[in-house]
């Protein structure tokens, strides 16, 4: 119930901003039309390129390129959506494999803890985000194929949470089971297989949660350097040049949706695998 | 110890052998894959294994900076040494060597860059946003309502592709940095809320109760309980916001620009194919950001003494 309270107090806060944000297109219009409150919420809601468009706008111009239009086409959101997408899932794929490689190892090597660790946080203080165009264009002239290029700032991005959430899921069985463990002549990849893994997984689920919405920030910004030819970052730019706001907002809101729904999807996974383990729902 | 000094040795005896062949190569070329990945692992290897050695030679106290500074050192050579012997041309590719001679060339561009961008942009911009998020959790904090129904919101939001919203604050604010400053506040306003409340929800039970016991009002239990307990938590969210910062502030100067900032240099020089520019950019950019990390690191050590990761 508050949810949805705040969520209808935005949509008000929305609708009356878009009257002071349009004024500079529409108050000469709306004098000309006589003025009034009518004629003010007519123009306010209804321009043509706003500076902020109303949601029902948005709304209308998502079920136009999302609905309204065949899937293949390039006029379709969904069409770019895919495209972002499929190298979201690549580089998130790539990202949590590396980042799982990692944390197995550096759980089981001290000096590569010391060695790497302060290296793997260090290469988060730099903005990848900013500079993946560069690499874009980098790696886009080694010949790789174009999906791969943007995969990579995805996977480059994906690949710290799930590090640093599964060196703690690793280490997070205490001292009495890993002495058992012991006991048993367990060898390494048995412990990690029956203990470290299982015992991991709540944390791996917490950081592929945050991965997998990153990943598709980096899918995004790595398209904007390419020209701008297919993809959701191929919108937002196109939008930007041509002062198409609806489209720069309907893009937003289905990436929006799309990462919310990935979100989702590992929630319901988690879900499942923990029930599956014997967790408490 | 044997064994790492094998590892070291076999590994940087391989990594010369590698580059040797390289520059014999004839004409040497840097798009030879398979040489190209050989030589990378042996010289990560050769950097590690290195590491290692020094890991076990050196007294523990100073293992802590020296381990992963060799660690770097090693990554650098092996990086100039790659450069020099595959021949690999600079728009690839250039040569530390080459990116710090044009960094110190290049010095007044980039301190220019750096002003509009860090200065203007990101400080300013990453203070309002965490200020502001710092505020709202507060009042969220006395609202129940308002929390329940933010809290979710805050949480998808995180989720969300912010960056997105960078072409409609450059259509907003303007091409300056004011455009750039509301996209920093935008990008952390909600990972500081959700931090902050999660931290005030940090100090126990009992705690409270003994405040309460106290006759403690709602203001003196934040100050005295509440808000040192959530030190940890606000810390974690302005380090995660020093990195949000950074990319905010950049990519919003993808979508337009006045002619100077670090992102503006970036995207034009790329255009020209100066890619050692790039990198002396990215150099200031990763060194502030390391900077900015470092002293957050610093002060979270100061105000949060008492919290058992820093116990010996």
């Amino acid at each position: 119930m508050p949810i949805l309270t705040i969520t209808f107090a935005i949509i008000v806060i929305w609708y009356l901003a878009c009257i002071p944000m349009n004024a500079v297109l529409t108050t000469p219009k709306i004098a000309n039309a006589g003025g009034g409150l009518a004629n003010t919420l007519a123009y306010s809601w209804n321009e043509v390129r706003p500076v902020l468009p109303s949601p029902h706008q948005v709304a209308r111009e998502i079920w136009n390129t999302v609905f309204a239009v065949a899937p293949w086409t390039i006029k379709s959101l969904v069409y770019h959506l895919w495209v972002t997408l499929s190298s979201t899932l690549v580089g998130f794929i790539m990202g949590g494999l590396l980042g799982i490689l990692l944390a197995i190892s550096i759980v089981h090597m001290t000096s590569l803890e010391k060695s790497l660790m302060p290296w793997v946080i260090a290469s988060q203080t730099i903005p990848i985000l900013a500079i993946a165009p560069m690499l874009i264009v980098v790696l886009g002239k080694t010949g790789l194929p174009d999906i791969f290029t943007k995969a990579s700032i995805s996977a480059y991005l994906c690949f710290f949470p799930v590090t640093i959430g599964m060196v703690k899921g690793l280490r997070s069985p205490d001292v009495m089971q890993q002495d058992l463990m012991r006991t048993y002549n367990a060898s390494w990849t048995q412990t990690l297989w029956k203990l470290r893994l299982p015992a991991s997984l709540p944390f791996l689920f917490t950081s592929l949660k945050v991965s997998v919405a990153i990943a598709l920030t980096g899918a995004i910004v790595a398209e904007l350097p390419t020209g701008a030819v297919a993809g959701i970052g191929a919108r937002l730019l196109n939008g930007s040049y041509y002062g198409n706001t609806l489209q720069i907002w309907s893009a937003l809101f289905v990436a929006a949706f799309a990462a919310a729904m990935m979100v989702w999807f590992l929630g319901e996974l988690e879900k499942q695998s923990l029930k599956r383990m014997g967790a408490k729902p | 110890m044997k064994r790492a000094v094998v590892t070291l040795l076999v590994s940087l005896g391989l990594s010369i052998l590698v580059a040797v062949s390289f520059s014999r190569t004839n004409p040497p070329t840097g798009r030879d894959w398979s040489l190209s990945l050989a030589f990378v692992i042996c010289s990560w290897v050769a950097a590690w294994s290195a590491s290692w050695v020094a890991d076990l030679v050196l007294p523990k106290a100073q293992t802590r900076w020296i381990v992963p500074t060799i660690f770097g050192l090693g990554i650098i050579a092996a990086w100039e040494a790659y450069v020099r012997a595959s021949a690999i041309p600079v728009v690839l590719l250039p040569s530390p060597s080459e990116i710090a001679a044009k960094f110190v060339a290049a010095l007044p561009i980039l301190k220019a860059d750096f002003v509009q961008t860090i200065l203007r942009a990101v400080i300013p911009g990453w203070l309002m946003g965490s200020g502001a998020g710092f505020l709202a959790a507060l009042v969220c904090d006395r609202n129940d309502f308002l929390r329940r129904g933010l809290l979710p919101l805050g949480n998808l939001v995180a989720a969300l592709p912010i960056v997105g919203v960078a072409p409609i604050l450059v259509m907003w604010f303007g091409f300056d940095w004011p455009s750039k400053a509301a996209m920093v506040v935008v990008m952390t306003f909600f990972p500081m809320l959700i931090n902050t409340l999660a931290g005030l929800n940090a100090s126990g039970q009992m705690e409270r109760d003994l405040m309460r016991g106290y006759g403690a009002d709602w203001f003196t239990t934040l100050i005295k309980l509440r808000l040192p307990a959530a030190m940890p938590f606000i810390f974690n969210a302005l380090k995660i916001n020093s990195t949000l910062a950074m990319i905010g502030a950049i990519v919003a100067e993808f979508f337009g620009t006045p002619i100077v900032g670090m992102g503006f240099r970036m995207s034009t020089e790329v255009g020209r194919q100066n890619l050692d520019m790039v990198w002396a950019e990215i150099a200031v950019a990763a060194i502030s950001g390391s900077f900015f990390y470092g002293c957050l690191s610093l002060a979270e050590r100061k105000v949060t003494f008492w919290h058992p990761s820093y116990r010996r």
